[in-house]
């Protein structure tokens, strides 16, 4: 025996049964949601700590012949650059335009990206194209091997 | 009075009458706009009108009807689920264990998933075998629906298949031994037998083109063909309605509608299903084991999924030794292919049930099946779990059984009682 002004109040039985089904279906909803978000969102892999490698021997065929190599620094690729004699250059090879990998151009005597012709110097900085930022500079030291033997180059972070 | 008809259809015994209880209390003037654009863009009407039609039987045995649903259920989990692994698992024989590991140690709630992945993996069978064989008992498959059963039949051995191909994934020893175990297997039948290994097996020993090869069967080949025919067994039973028991059929059985009324209990068991499956994730995450290693020996208790166990028994019975030609170990194994037939064709071996609606040779040769598979599965485990799993679904199914007539008897004072308050109001208010 409901009485009548309660019946005709704005929350009815029903909306308010309506509103408790509806809030229970958002809970599961979240419910679900929740863990399936978590597991999309990627793991960031623990990097090892570098602060210098060593990116092979001064007389390594592939630097003679290009004048450039590729080597990693942990996760990021490092171009050393080998500008003359005994000089020496490394440089974050990973192009500021658009992550593109850079590489050295002995006739020009520039770092060149391909993907959108963007040049650098030897110092990093920006001399041509859609590059934003200058290159990411590495120290070069060159150790002594066996005598009369080459070099080993170690590049180091800055 | 707006109240009054949907009052009325929300007591699960009355039929529809046309009136649908879901526009009873939002209002209707947008969402009517809305919902028409829908309908008309769609092409929903004839569905809708379907689905307003379409009346589920009420009778002792009409909780096997939520058997489909509930393996459904878990095939929607296997493939949320199965889509998120994909996205860290990695199919190679020296990344797969590992990957997976990943999974379980790393990624934020990856133990979760993974254990979800596998336990609703493990119900969606249980589940289908309930399915099936309850579809049996009730001769479901009786004209029209022998495509119906048909393509059930078929489902099944493609979640069998999902489960073979899904076990060897994580590259376990486990996993590992009992592939080997099942293909070799499966290298036994006769004529075919040496070519159907290196087809499964991608060569002659299970490597790692054998998990690529498993891989792209779980992830590509077997979805693809149980979604064709998962979809042709949906409509069909939407089209041609739930079979009613031959011993229920003639007589007058009562209906509740389809919707809203039998797809809300469907969800209700789906939410429940989802807060044991949660549970059984949580509290029992599946284990790893160890990574395998084909050069180390195999240790005891290797064996397959608890699903092909009844089968694996049959064939360590078998003795070595060869009858014309044929190894002793192959006629099990054509005798389990000669049951699979069997099974796929029962709608046309049994006719009798359709001329006269009894048929108790196919009923005993099904209880036969459900007292063999259950008994080689406790003998092959050394324990009674099995046998009271399948009692307690048995008893689960007694007791819904009787709740579905304790449900009508109710809704029916129910509604006599809703009846009486109403004119005895409307006398008040005068």
């Amino acid at each position: 025996m409901v009485p009548e002004t309660e019946s005709r109040s704005s929350l009815s039985r029903r909306r308010l049964v309506n509103r408790l089904m509806g809030g229970s279906f958002g809970a599961l909803v979240a419910w679900i949601l929740y863990p399936v978000l978590r597991f999309l969102e990627p793991v960031e892999v623990a990097e090892a700590a570098t602060s210098q490698i060593e990116a092979g021997l001064t007389n390594d065929p592939e630097l003679l012949a290009k004048g450039f190599k590729i080597v990693p620094f942990g996760n990021d690729p490092v171009i050393v650059v080998r500008a003359g004699e005994g000089d020496y250059r490394a440089l974050s090879a990973t192009c500021t335009h658009l992550d593109c990998i850079v590489e050295y151009r002995p006739d020009r005597g520039l770092i060149w990206c391909n993907c959108h012709n963007g040049q650098f110097d030897l110092s990093g900085q920006v001399v041509g194209g859609p590059p934003p930022r200058p290159l990411r500079p590495y120290r070069v030291h060159l150790v002594e091997g066996v005598p009369g033997g080459a070099d080993t180059l170690v590049v180091e972070k800055v | 009075m707006s109240e009054a008809p949907s009052r009325s259809s929300s007591l699960a015994e009355e039929p529809a009458n046309g009136t649908t209880a879901t526009s009873a209390s939002s209002a209707p003037g947008a969402q009517a706009g809305w919902s028409s654009w829908w309908i008309d863009r769609l092409h929903l009407a004839e569905v809708l009108a379907l689905a307003r039609k379409k009346q589920v039987p009420i009778h002792p045995y009409a909780p096997f009807y939520y058997l489909g649903g509930m393996t459904l259920f878990f095939f929607a989990v296997q493939v949320a689920t199965g889509i998120l692994l994909m996205l860290y698992y990695r199919p190679s024989a020296s990344e797969a264990f590992e990957s997976v590991e990943f999974i379980m140690t790393e990624v934020r709630f990856g133990w979760l998933i993974r254990s979800l992945h596998s336990w609703s993996a493990n119900l969606m069978v249980y589940f289908a075998f309930v399915h099936l064989f309850t579809a049996f008992f009730m001769k479901a498959y009786r004209p029209p629906r022998e495509i119906t059963w048909v393509s059930g039949s078929l489902l099944l051995f493609l979640v069998l298949a999902f489960g073979f191909s899904g076990y060897l994934l994580p590259w376990n020893q486990l996993a590992y031994f009992a592939t080997k175990v099942g293909t070799e297997i499966a290298g036994e039948v006769p004529l075919i037998g040496d070519w159907l290994l290196r087809f499964l097996r991608g060569g002659s020993r299970v490597t790692g083109a054998t998990l690529s090869r498993f891989y792209g069967w779980h992830v590509a080949i077997l979805p693809a063909l149980t979604t064709v025919l998962l979809v042709l067994h949906l409509v069909l039973v939407q089209v041609r309605g739930m079979s009613v028991p031959p011993r229920y059929e003639r007589r007058q059985v009562r209906g509740m509608p389809f919707f809203p009324h039998f797809a809300l209990r469907d969800l209700f068991g789906w939410t429940v299903a989802l807060g044991v499956l949660g549970a059984l994730a949580a509290l029992f995450p599946w284990e790893l084991g160890e990574k395998a290693d084909p050069f180390a020996p195999a240790y005891p208790g290797i064996r397959p999924e608890w699903y092909f166990m009844f089968m694996f028994e049959t064939l360590k019975l078998v003795p070595g030794g060869e009858i014309f030609g044929i190894g002793y170990g192959a006629i099990p194994i054509l005798l389990f292919g000669v049951a699979g037939l069997a099974l796929v064709l029962v709608p046309f071996l049994d006719r009798g049930v359709a001329r006269h609606g009894r048929s108790p040779g196919f009923t005993a040769a099904g209880a036969l099946a459900v007292v063999y598979i259950t008994g080689m599965t406790a003998w092959g485990y050394r324990s009674w779990v099995p046998v009271a799993v399948v009692a307690a679904t048995a008893a689960l199914i007694l007791v819904l059984g009787i709740a579905v007539d304790v449900d009508r008897e109710l809704a029916r004072s129910l509604g006599r009682l809703a009846r009486r308050d109403r004119s005895s109001n409307e006398r008040g208010t005068e």
